[in-house]
């Protein structure tokens, strides 16, 4: 009983400590007043001001559109690996899974300088929206893998050697049987890399270059100002987009996503 | 002809020979059970008729065609697979129907097969159920419509029976004997349990590391099991090491040790001098009160040192005077009681000069 009382306690600092902050951003997000000090009022103004910013708007369509495209490719090529990771898990793709999950694991920070030197060093590409959606795809498409492989790996094998025997080819077994049994987790996939795409601030700094803002960067840029409360609303805005998608993506693929995100 | 010639196949996996030279030839409309030990290479063989591996060496041969290089779609061969492997997003009728949409069939034919797919395996009311709303059983016998559907010339079933509990199993084992006499589709079955091979099978393999010990119906299987490996397999049976006295056409003449001499039945190519082992079921040693007159050749005395009550039989355990333990099987005809005999009586054993085999080492 005594016990209890303090798990609660501990995990009710926990939450706090984690949520408090967003709390106060979205509270005075709302706040009728310049300052973020203390609450004066409710109004709505914060919102309104920003559908007149044209800088933020520019930021906020190239995130989408980065977002959009980026997550699409890495849902496909991220779906093609966690595919081959789970069929051929010796010979040469037995080191795909490392390969795949480097990435991830890896600091943003390291993959953001290491995607820099590439793109200007090796490529001499002009840094811009190509070099965003490239290292974009990168990060995004190990999660894909993951997500794909473990919805795969909880399936009977013999499923798909059945789908053969019937007498479907390789293609029909993928269209009529693997791919419905994996589509959730595909989603979930997509929906995680698209969260991942649209909030990305350290590696997207490095490669963005000058000409393009994403909406992290806009935000970045406007708090070296000061935290006004169109930042707040503007946060406000990304964390409900982030959390609807995150909250569908664990839907999508509980198995995976239970606990994470 | 046969509908499957199997030549000199050997699959090697590493080190290991999973199957090892095996020639077999099953023929159409047969009930065929490969049958042995989990590990015997029950699967391997299974899975390179179906297509899914191929032999390092002999070849396959379906109707007289070679099977190599043909992809398990290509193959008229369907499996049902010891899991069941049922599409878990699919319906019941989708399930079955699945390969008639593979093959091709119009919509008018696959929903007249279907129908009398479903009667054929009694789930005409579960059509619309998936498969995780089904029990073991029916699950079974959706897999079965499905593999049976598209009339394969060959239907492989490996292990099917093995996830169910004993009851469910002994009623699926009457519908699939009366299944197969139906469809006339010529069926490969596999397992480890010799009970059911027994029960089903036209014809039976004794599969053992790979080799093929034994191929014959089932009671020769049962009645003259050539060597110690399937005597020891099927059933349960009494082994006495022996040295052969005289071989004539009519009978063996056997030395055991201690208990003197024997008369078997005779074998072919036996030769008087070479050693072996005397194999004699439980239930064709005949026990009695010592004072009942015994008319048989081979009679001895012995003590019954325990017993065993299965209800429709009892199993006593008798040592011989020269300290041979031999097991007898005895119906229990009157209800009520679990033995004729108490341990430590002593008895009258023997059985007919006919009874048993001689198996050379
Ligand atoms: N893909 C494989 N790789 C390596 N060894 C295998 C493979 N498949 C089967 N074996 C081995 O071959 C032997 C026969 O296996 P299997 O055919 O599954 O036996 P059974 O079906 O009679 O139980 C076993 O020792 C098994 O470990
Ligand atoms: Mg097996």
């Amino acid at each position: 009983m005594r016990r209890n009382v303090w798990l609660w306690a501990a995990s009710l600092a926990v939450y706090a400590f984690l949520y408090v902050p967003l709390a106060v951003v979205v509270l005075f997000s709302f706040n009728d007043s310049l300052l973020n000090a203390q609450w004066v009022g409710f109004t709505t103004r914060w919102y309104s001001k920003l559908i007149d910013n044209d800088e933020m708007l520019r930021a906020a369509a190239n995130s989408l559109f980065i977002a959009l495209v980026a997550s699409s490719v890495a849902t496909v090529l991220g779906t093609m690996a966690g595919i081959a990771m789970q069929r051929w898990p010796h010979g040469l793709t037995r080191f795909l899974p490392f390969l795949v999950l480097t990435p991830v694991a890896m600091p943003e920070i390291l993959l953001g300088v290491s995607l820099l030197l590439f793109f200007r060093q090796v490529l001499d590409l002009t840094l811009g929206l190509f070099s965003i959606l490239v290292a974009h795809i990168t990060f995004s498409l190990g999660f894909v893998a993951i997500i794909v492989r473990a919805r795969l790996a909880g399936m009977d094998e013999s499923i798909f050697e059945a789908a053969r025997d019937l007498g479907a080819s390789p293609w029909r077994t993928f269209r009529h049987v693997t791919f419905p049994l994996i589509l959730p987790g595909i989603l979930a996939g997509f929906l995680m890399s698209f969260t991942l795409s649209i909030d990305d601030f350290v590696i997207t700094f490095f490669v963005a270059g000058v000409g393009v803002t994403t909406l992290p960067l806009q935000i970045y840029s406007m708090i070296k100002v000061a935290v006004s409360p169109e930042v707040n609303a503007v946060s406000t805005l990304l964390m409900a987009l982030t959390l609807t998608l995150i909250a569908l993506a664990s839907r999508l693929a509980p198995d995976t996503l239970k606990g994470r995100g | 002809m046969a509908i499957l010639e199997i030549r000199n196949v050997t699959r090697r996996f590493g080190n290991l020979k999973a199957v090892d030279d095996v020639s077999l030839s099953i023929e159409a409309g047969e009930f065929f059970t490969l049958l042995g030990p989990s590990g015997c290479g029950k699967t391997t063989l299974l899975r390179m008729i179906a297509g899914f591996d191929e032999p390092d060496q002999g070849a396959l041969f379906l109707e007289g065609r070679p099977l190599a290089g043909i992809p398990p779609e290509k193959r008229p061969v369907h499996t049902v697979f010891q899991s069941y492997a049922l599409f878990p997003h699919m319906s019941v009728a989708q399930n079955i129907a699945f390969p008639l949409r593979m093959a091709g069939k119009d919509e008018d034919e696959i929903r007249r097969r279907l129908k009398e797919t479903l009667e054929l395996v009694h789930l005409s009311d579960k059509a619309q159920h998936f498969p995780h709303e089904l029990s073991g059983g029916q699950k079974q016998r959706v897999a079965l419509a499905r593999g049976l559907i598209n009339k394969p010339r060959l239907l492989l079933l490996d292990e099917p029976l093995g996830a169910l509990d004993a009851k469910l199993r002994e009623q699926m084992e009457g519908e699939l004997i009366a299944l197969q006499r139906e469809v006339g589709i010529t069926f490969v079955f596999v397992t480890h349990s010799q009970q059911e091979a027994l029960a089903l099978s036209h014809r039976i393999a004794v599969m053992n590391e790979g080799r093929i010990e034994q191929v014959d119906r089932p009671e020769q299987i049962y009645g003259y099991p050539k060597n110690r490996f399937v005597a020891d397999f099927i059933g349960t049976i009494n082994l006495l090491p022996v040295e052969v006295c005289e071989a004539t056409h009519g009978h063996l003449r056997l030395a055991v040790a201690g208990l003197g001499e024997i008369i078997a039945p005779a074998l072919a190519g036996v030769k008087a001098g070479e050693r072996g082992m005397f194999a004699l079921r439980p239930e064709q040693v005949r026990v009695s009160a010592r004072h009942e007159a015994q008319e048989l050749h081979n009679h001895y005395h012995g003590k019954v040192r325990d017993y065993l009550y299965l209800g429709d039989v009892t199993v006593y355990k008798v040592e011989l005077d020269n300290g041979v333990l031999l097991e007898a099987l005895l119906a229990n005809s009157a209800p009520g009681r679990a033995k004729f005999f108490e341990i430590g009586d002593t008895l009258g054993v023997g059985w007919r000069h006919d009874s048993g085999v001689y198996l050379r080492d």
